[in-house]
């Protein structure tokens, strides 16, 4: 049962769940594409994360209480089980060196060698859980275990665009330059987000992604 | 068109913001005191959303290749036009070849330069605003440099208006007033003492104020116990706690998402006066609920509506 909680005077959060499951995933999926192709009035901006939606609104515009009794009834028609077609999307990429700055520390972090963290993170299927953090940033799930790591103790004032990231048990694209903290172990040329493009972000939730490895 | 002569210390063309976008990662941004922006706007006559130009701490010079309307708004930056000082929130003529030179601020932190027809910016998604922590929108995704030219737009809706306005007359844009607060989702999760701090404390900003988020000084505001919060939708104004317990409040530029508890959010009434925040400032908040902070943020479009005749 979803919740519909106000988190400030223009902002509801819609809970599905306190953990990132794949069934809150799928929820948080069907709730944003509803809310996007068929927007209640006053809607402002829609933040879907792992398990919830922020919905931002215009207060002056609707009646709080009238919009979440919208969104109420809305999460409550995510229960579908129909299937949604997937769409994988191959991510080729540069490991180590330059590109990688933290692969080497990643493998002293799991014990293994650099050779088998970039086999272990290519070998991995992934899911786009959602975009956030910065333009077209995919917060990906599905990374083996045995590469969860620590973050940086200190971000790094810019990491260069492209930079294949993990964190935690979370992975990563940086599309383009911003501070961060995750540890970078490659680089890729595919552009992530362009503003010019029709559909600005080369990602979306529930796409697959692999990462290829070239040289 | 404009030349800037210096560009001040940062100054970036920005509009009434683009929401919409968060779903990609990307929040609105738009102009850090939207009311000097909308107020402005509508003193030269344009469209309250077009664009213009933000300085921030210290003004910058420009050159008018035409003759035009301008308007200041926001904190007070010395501005002078031809040597002459003008006073801000007031609609004041520009001769062709005619120069503005701003100065540093010392009440307030953005002022806001309007010209009659709006700035001409390539739109991006839907915006002139600049991003700066993306790159996007404005002039190339940056802040201003000397030699940049700004050609003018034709969001024109009224003739310039006769009088000044008188800011004061503004609900909720009176500096050093505390800035009002509805709870946040994880307040309980916060020692009580903690909750009882963020309202009894008086807070200073620290140095790492910007367009993203500003960083307060004061007592640190702990959790009852240590406590992951999965990554959410995150939202303008959101005071959230990082584990060393100083707070920050998310600002125009914020991330969409993250995974920081928060102990509350400053209203929509009192956003303007943020962006009018200088570092190492002091501040205060107090408790409001949420229905309470829809009547104050009526009450303040009211007013402004009214205001500009």
């Amino acid at each position: 049962m979803a919740k519909v909680e106000r988190v400030s005077d223009a902002a509801f959060l819609v809970v599905f769940d306190e953990a990132p499951t794949e069934e809150a995933g799928r929820r948080v999926r069907r709730l944003h594409a509803s809310l996007r192709d068929a927007a209640p009035a006053a809607l402002v901006d829609l933040h879907p994360a792992y398990a919830t939606v922020l919905v931002r609104f215009d207060p002056l515009r609707i009646d709080a209480a009238r919009l979440a009794g919208e969104l109420a009834r809305r999460a409550e028609r995510t229960a579908s089980n129909s299937e949604e077609p997937i769409r994988v999307v191959e991510i080729p990429v540069r490991y180590g060196g330059d590109s990688g700055p933290d692969l080497d520390e990643v493998a002293r972090l799991t014990g293994l060698s650099s050779d088998e963290v970039v086999a272990t993170h290519a070998g991995a299927a992934y899911e786009v859980r959602f975009l956030g953090f910065s333009p077209g940033f995919p917060y990906l799930a599905g990374l083996p275990e045995r590469l969860w790591t620590r973050r940086l103790s200190a971000p790094r004032r810019r990491v260069a665009a492209g930079s294949v990231a993990i964190a935690g048990a979370q992975a990563g694209i940086y599309p383009i330059a911003t501070p961060g903290g995750w540890n970078v172990i490659g680089r890729t040329d595919a552009v992530l987000f362009d503003a010019a493009r029709p559909r600005p972000a080369t990602l979306a939730p529930g796409d697959r992604v692999r990462f290829v490895p070239v040289r | 068109m404009i030349t800037v002569v210096a560009p001040g210390f940062l100054t970036t063309v920005q509009d009434a913001g683009r929401p919409g976008f968060a779903d990609l990662g990307v929040s609105a941004s738009g102009a850090a005191d939207p009311i000097a922006l909308a107020v402005g706007n509508r003193l030269v006559g344009n469209d309250p959303a077009a664009a213009a130009l933000e300085m921030t701490l210290v003004g910058g010079t420009f050159r008018f290749a035409a003759g035009g309307w301008i308007a200041l708004c926001g904190a007070p930056a010395a501005a002078k036009l031809d040597g002459l000082e003008i006073p801000g929130w007031s609609v004041q003529r520009v001769r062709a070849g005619g120069e503005l030179a701003c100065g540093a601020m010392t009440q307030g932190a953005r002022a806001y330069l309007c010209v009659r027809g709006g700035l001409d910016v390539p739109p991006v998604l839907g915006s002139g605003s600049t991003h700066l922590a993306s790159g996007l929108g404005g002039l190339a995704g940056r802040a201003l440099a000397a030699g940049d030219r700004l050609e003018l737009d034709d969001r024109i809706v009224a003739e310039p208006a006769s009088r000044p306005v008188d800011p004061s007359r503004i609900p909720g844009y009176r500096p050093g007033d505390p800035f009002r607060v509805t709870e946040g989702l994880q307040s309980s999760w916060f020692m009580r003492e903690a909750q009882a701090a963020l309202v009894a404390t008086t807070w200073r900003t620290t140095d790492a104020c910007d367009r993203m988020g500003l960083r307060l000084e004061g007592p640190a505001l702990r959790l009852q116990a240590p406590r992951e919060l999965t990554t959410e939708g995150v939202t303008l104004g959101a005071i959230q706690v990082p584990a060393d317990g100083r707070p920050i409040i998310l600002f125009v530029e914020h991330q969409t998402t993250g995974g920081y508890p928060k102990i509350g959010c400053v209203i929509s009434a009192d956003h303007a006066r943020l962006g009018q925040l200088r570092p190492r400032t002091a501040l205060r908040f107090a408790r409001v609920e949420a229905d309470e902070a829809v009547r104050l943020l009526r009450e303040q479009a009211q007013a402004i509506d009214a205001i500009v005749r």
